[in-house]
């Protein structure tokens, strides 16, 4: 096959896919203002998501903070490192690697279940028996998914914070004997609320990804348990990159001078 | 009885180059019994879903009680939709429900009933499909093809609805119980007075259920009558299918090239 008709047919087929997610996403939106609104659902999937990611993602920042500390002390200056460490690991932590570990790790829990699970349904013909049922399938699976993924993904991130900055003075008062008070006061001075909600903000936008590709690939799966099995993988894949591509993005608008 | 409950009007459905519905002709009177056959992959599931609103076809008109039904917003959609229920080939049942709030769903969700009425009424379907209480709080991994397909039938009956559709309620159950789900679904017809099109490639249970025959191929309604003139039709392509012949005029996809 001709070599420009197939980048023409990747491009296209790419396009394609933009303009479908970006449909799904905007009945999406539109369907979280409009009654009715399922609240036993909303509570249900913030158990799910939020809850339940909780321990991966407080040990996933609790060692994460931990390896800054050390990673900070080998590499970086062993002069002045009591400052540098801990002002260092706290500002790293709160406005990057909080949110993108926390990001990550759940869009590899939360994509994937949701998209297994509704990807399920979809060729067992269940979303279609809701649409029979006068209930619409995208405020009763997708949006209190998508609401419980934006609400609850910056709690979780808060809880990282705080584990993260907690591994980093664990590790420095440990094994590189730190004083305790001093590292406490070095983390307070230097970090500012800033730091710690515009990591909540990329989290709640983190959320929302995490919920939409796991959503949307799960609601086009097509073809039986193979089918359901590829949507799993492309939703935990396009959420990851999305994840890493709008960080950069919101860190270029969030701390732009 | 010669009221048009639904009306089909050169219908057309294709999936990319695919060409599944190539316009589709068909009435179903009030109150009566129509059944579609033809082999599998002839757009019969297509068909129905487009009356469903579940896909929307590419051109052609779809009226329900002399509207149409394909020109309405999704509110007037909506509305018609409280009309029909339907069974799906593969039941379709919520998994993550018990059997009770499956046959109760529409109720509930849709139509916001109180749940302990919605219950009841789900109890009282349930044992008119030959279910006993028992049966109610199980879940639907837990019960037979047979089971499910009860299950299935009692939820498409629980808002008494004025049209049903059945998606091959026989395919994949040994005689006895296809011919179980065939009196169920004579019977309970029969009790709601409701209209009915049902697809199968079933002659047993399409002679069974139906009032008027219709037989689709290649996308198009090539033949109907009634019940008893499916005998004599003089239409080469119903002998074959009737009499389940390998040789006629329907050559298998699979042995074209
Ligand atoms: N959502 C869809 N996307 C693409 N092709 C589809 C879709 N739904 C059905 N088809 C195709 O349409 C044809 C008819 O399908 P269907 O109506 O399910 O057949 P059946 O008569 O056995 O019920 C099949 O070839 C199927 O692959
Ligand atoms: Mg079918």
């Amino acid at each position: 096959m001709n070599f420009l008709a197939i980048i023409g047919r990747v491009v296209l087929e790419t396009l394609g896919e933009i303009g479908k997610l970006s449909v799904f996403t905007w009945t999406t939106l539109t369907h979280i203002l409009r009654p009715p609104y399922f609240g036993r659902l909303l509570l249900q999937q913030m158990m799910r998501i939020g809850y339940f990611s909780l321990p991966v993602v407080a040990l996933t920042a609790f060692f994460t903070g931990g390896a800054l500390a050390l990673q900070i002390y080998y590499g970086g200056s062993q002069f002045n490192s009591e400052l540098i460490v801990a002002s260092i690991v706290a500002l790293g932590i709160t406005r990057e690697l909080g949110p993108v570990m926390a990001g990550l790790m759940v869009a590899g829990r939360v994509s994937a279940a949701i998209a297994a699970e509704l990807g399920t349904m979809r060729v067992t013909e269940q979303i279609d028996a809701l649409t029979t049922l006068s209930t619409n399938p995208y405020k009763y699976l997708v949006v209190p998914r998508v609401l419980a993924a934006v609400i609850t993904l910056p709690l979780l991130v808060f809880i990282a914070d705080i584990l993260g900055v907690m591994g980093g003075f664990i590790v420095s008062t440990q094994s590189l004997e730190f004083n305790a008070g001093v590292y406490i006061k070095n983390t307070y001075d230097f970090l500012k609320a800033d730091d710690v909600t515009s990591g909540l903000i990329k989290a709640a936008v983190f959320g929302f990804v995490i919920a939409i590709m796991g959503c949307y690939h799960g609601f086009n799966s097509k073809g039986g348990a193979q089918g359901v099995g590829r949507a799993t993988t492309n939703a935990v894949v396009t959420a990851s990159i999305l994840i890493l591509a709008t960080n950069y993005v919101m860190t270029s608008l969030l701390f732009a001078k | 009885m010669s009221d048009v409950k639904i009306e089909l009007r050169n219908v057309h459905k294709r999936f990319g180059s695919k060409v599944v519905l190539d316009g589709i002709n068909l009435t179903v009177d009030k109150g009566s019994s129509l059944v579609v056959i033809g082999g599998s992959g002839t757009g019969k599931s297509v068909m129905i879903k487009c009356v469903l609103g579940i896909i929307r076809p590419d051109s052609g008109e779809i009226l329900v009680d002399g509207e149409n039904v394909l020109k309405m917003d999704s509110g007037a959609r909506e509305e018609v939709l409280r009309k029909f229920g339907m069974l799906f080939q593969g039941a379709a049942l919520f998994d993550s429900l018990p059997v009770w709030e499956n046959v109760a769903f529409g109720l509930i969700q849709g139509r916001k009933m109180k749940r302990a009425k919605a219950r009841d009424i789900a109890y009282d379907k349930l044992a008119k499909v030959g279910l006993g209480a028992e049966v109610g709080p199980l879940y639907p991994a837990e019960l037979s093809g047979g089971m499910q397909k009860r299950v299935g039938l009692a939820r498409a009956i629980a808002a008494d609805p004025e049209i049903i559709f059945f998606d091959e309620p026989t395919t994949g159950l040994d005689p006895i119980m296809s011919d179980v789900i065939n009196e169920l679904i004579v019977d309970s017809v029969k009790e709601l007075g409701a209209t009915t099109l049902s697809i199968t490639h079933d002659m047993a249970s399409a002679r069974k259920i139906a009032d008027k025959i219709a037989m689709i191929y290649k996308g198009k309604i090539i033949w109907s009558g009634t019940r008893a003139e499916v005998d004599a039709s003089g239409n080469d392509y119903v002998d074959q299918f009737i009499h389940g012949r390998a040789e006629g005029p329907i050559q298998m996809e699979l042995l074209k090239p």
